[in-house]
């Protein structure tokens, strides 16, 4: 693949998107679980918010941030992903998010879970670029914690 | 006869492609590249007389303890030091002042005292202070600077008073580019009976240098930036305070005599050298200033000047493009920082770099002058001996790319 087709498959129009118009960014302050996530190499930032109900199904997910495309775009799509989802359903898909920029070979059953962050695979490309596609999911981590 | 195009001859890595396309190199306020008369330097000494110096009375140690001192006679003549003694060899400019910040800082200053930085330091010159300032109690201040990226130097009499014991601050700014007023803030500093650090790593490798000149007590920079190997880095200290100066770090070669329970402490500048040194790096920077001195450190200037103000012309021609820092190029070294309408520098970095065009992203360890321009981030592009005039039009070129890549994304795929 040329390099002009992986800077293509790296900011598909999904991404821009979603980077241009962020989802769920209003801030929930009612949240159970919430965290601040700092990339100190990039000055990438977001805060993440999430309310479980007593199932620990996630009601809702607001995020804030600034930062480059891909951190603010991965942010968007998590919250698009995770709304609706379990907690457990929601570590599931950080580890297969995970391993799909890894390079890991994904299967199809699994990749329908990840929805539209499979647009961020181009990622798996620019090694010095996913950790902004991961500061969501490492924000996701801390702000869940031990939870269960 | 100064021309980039040979000089760049010089340089191995150059000629390679990134992502297919001729390497630009426009990172040169992290690192510099290296000449192959520098990266002979180290081969030949790694091949013919590699051994530890200042030890031994066989050949090879008396040929490297030679070379090694050799180097160290380049240094204080490249800054025109007054002896040899006041040239210390540490790793890089971070190292330097934190020598000074532990063996002066720590042992001389007490609550009530002064320091006094300016906004715009890198945060090498920062932290170092501030953990000094904790310990002792002594006091943190700093000169401001304004939307232009220079010094407001209005209330300077009132921030370098009677309690002022040291002023730390850059020669030129690794993200503003601004050159600093060092003879005001020296004249200001003799007046209260202050000491004067300057970290000179943005600017010892540009311009001419002149330590008696400048009347500074201590003086720290990198080698890596200079044509040298990483790992060395250059401590220049004021005789008349060198003599008063503790070591920091103990150890082998900085010894005179030892017991068990206590030993001397050997001459200067070995004082301040403790076990093996980076013997490669100090011959490498030798020849590094060889190479420099060659060339003659007032064209090396004279080039940077005819390029950046090239730059700045032509980046003009891009309307979204914020240039931060000195407008004019009198006060201004060869860096450019900007940013480019709402498109991130990791963006810009990223969409250049397939262009195979190298400049820094981020906050180029400048955080807290970022937040005071209310930047998470911005861009640089930073230049040296060997970039020509085509290198900055293909740089400007891939930042039209970059601006179009961003506003027609929509269209293109639409």
């Amino acid at each position: 693949m040329s390099i002009e087709n992986e800077v293509d498959e790296l900011y598909r129009e999904l991404i821009l998107d979603h980077y241009r118009r962020p989802r769920n960014t209003q801030f929930i302050p009612e949240a159970q679980h919430n965290a601040e996530g700092l990339n100190p190499f990039c000055g990438d930032q977001i805060n993440l918010q999430i309310m479980v109900d007593s199932d620990k199904v996630i009601q809702s997910i607001g995020q804030q941030g600034n930062g480059c495309s891909i951190s603010q775009a991965s942010a968007s799509m998590l919250t698009e992903v995770l709304k609706g989802k379990s907690l457990e359903q929601a570590k599931s898909t950080n580890n297969c998010f995970r391993r799909l920029l890894e390079g890991e070979t994904i299967e199809d059953s699994e990749l329908a879970s990840l929805g539209v962050l499979e647009a961020l695979a181009g990622v798996r490309k620019f090694p010095v670029r996913i950790k902004c596609a991961l500061l969501a999911w490492t924000t996701m981590e801390d702000a869940l914690g031990d939870s269960e | 006869m100064f021309d980039p195009e040979d000089i760049k001859k010089d340089f191995p890595i150059l000629k390679r492609q990134v992502h297919g396309k001729r390497l630009i190199y426009l990172d040169n306020a992290a690192t510099s590249q290296k000449p192959i008369q520098m990266i002979d330097a180290i081969t030949e000494y790694y091949k013919k007389y590699n051994s530890n110096i200042h030890r031994g009375v066989h050949t090879l140690s008396a040929e490297a303890t030679q070379e090694y001192e050799t180097a160290r006679e380049k240094v204080a003549r490249f800054i025109n030091a007054p002896n040899v003694k006041s040239i210390i060899f540490v790793r890089n400019t971070t190292e330097a002042i934190n020598l000074i910040a532990y063996s002066w800082g720590l042992k001389n200053l007490k609550k009530g005292d002064e320091i006094v930085l300016t906004e715009m330091e890198h945060h090498s010159n920062l932290i170092p202070w501030q953990m000094v300032a904790k310990q002792t109690g002594a006091t943190l201040r700093f000169i401001p600077v304004i939307e232009n990226g220079t010094l407001n130097l209005d209330s300077l009499d009132t921030i370098i008073n009677g309690q002022t014991k040291l002023i730390s601050m850059a020669s030129t700014s690794n993200f503003l580019g601004t050159i600093n007023p060092l003879d005001l803030i020296h004249k200001r500093a003799k007046e209260v009976g202050a000491l004067l650090m300057i970290d000179g790593a943005q600017s010892i490798p540009h311009m001419a240098t002149n330590v008696i000149d400048m009347d500074c007590d201590f003086l720290a920079f990198s080698g890596h930036k200079m044509l040298a190997p990483t790992g060395i880095g250059i401590l220049y200290v004021k005789p008349t305070v060198l003599e008063k100066l503790d070591p920091f770090l103990m150890g082998g070669e900085m010894i005179k005599e030892v017991w068990l329970d206590h030993a001397t402490w050997n001459d200067l500048p070995n004082r301040f050298e403790a076990g093996t040194p980076d013997i490669a790096g100090a011959i490498g920077l030798g020849a590094a200033i060889d190479y420099l001195e060659a060339l003659g450190m007032d064209n090396v200037r004279k080039h940077e000047i005819a390029i950046t103000t090239y730059a700045l012309e032509k980046i003009k021609e891009i309307e979204e493009l914020t240039v931060l820092g000195p407008k004019g190029i009198q006060n201004r070294g060869g860096l450019i920082s900007f940013t480019l309408a709402n498109i991130h520098p990791h963006d810009i970095g990223t969409l250049l770099d397939s262009e195979g065009i190298a400049i820094r992203t981020g906050h180029h360890c400048v955080m807290p002058m970022h937040r005071k321009l209310n930047l998470p981030a911005s861009a640089r592009a930073s230049f040296y001996v060997y970039n020509t005039y085509q290198d900055i039009d293909i740089f400007i070129l891939g930042l039209k790319k970059v601006v179009d890549y961003f506003n027609n994304v929509d269209r293109k795929r639409g």
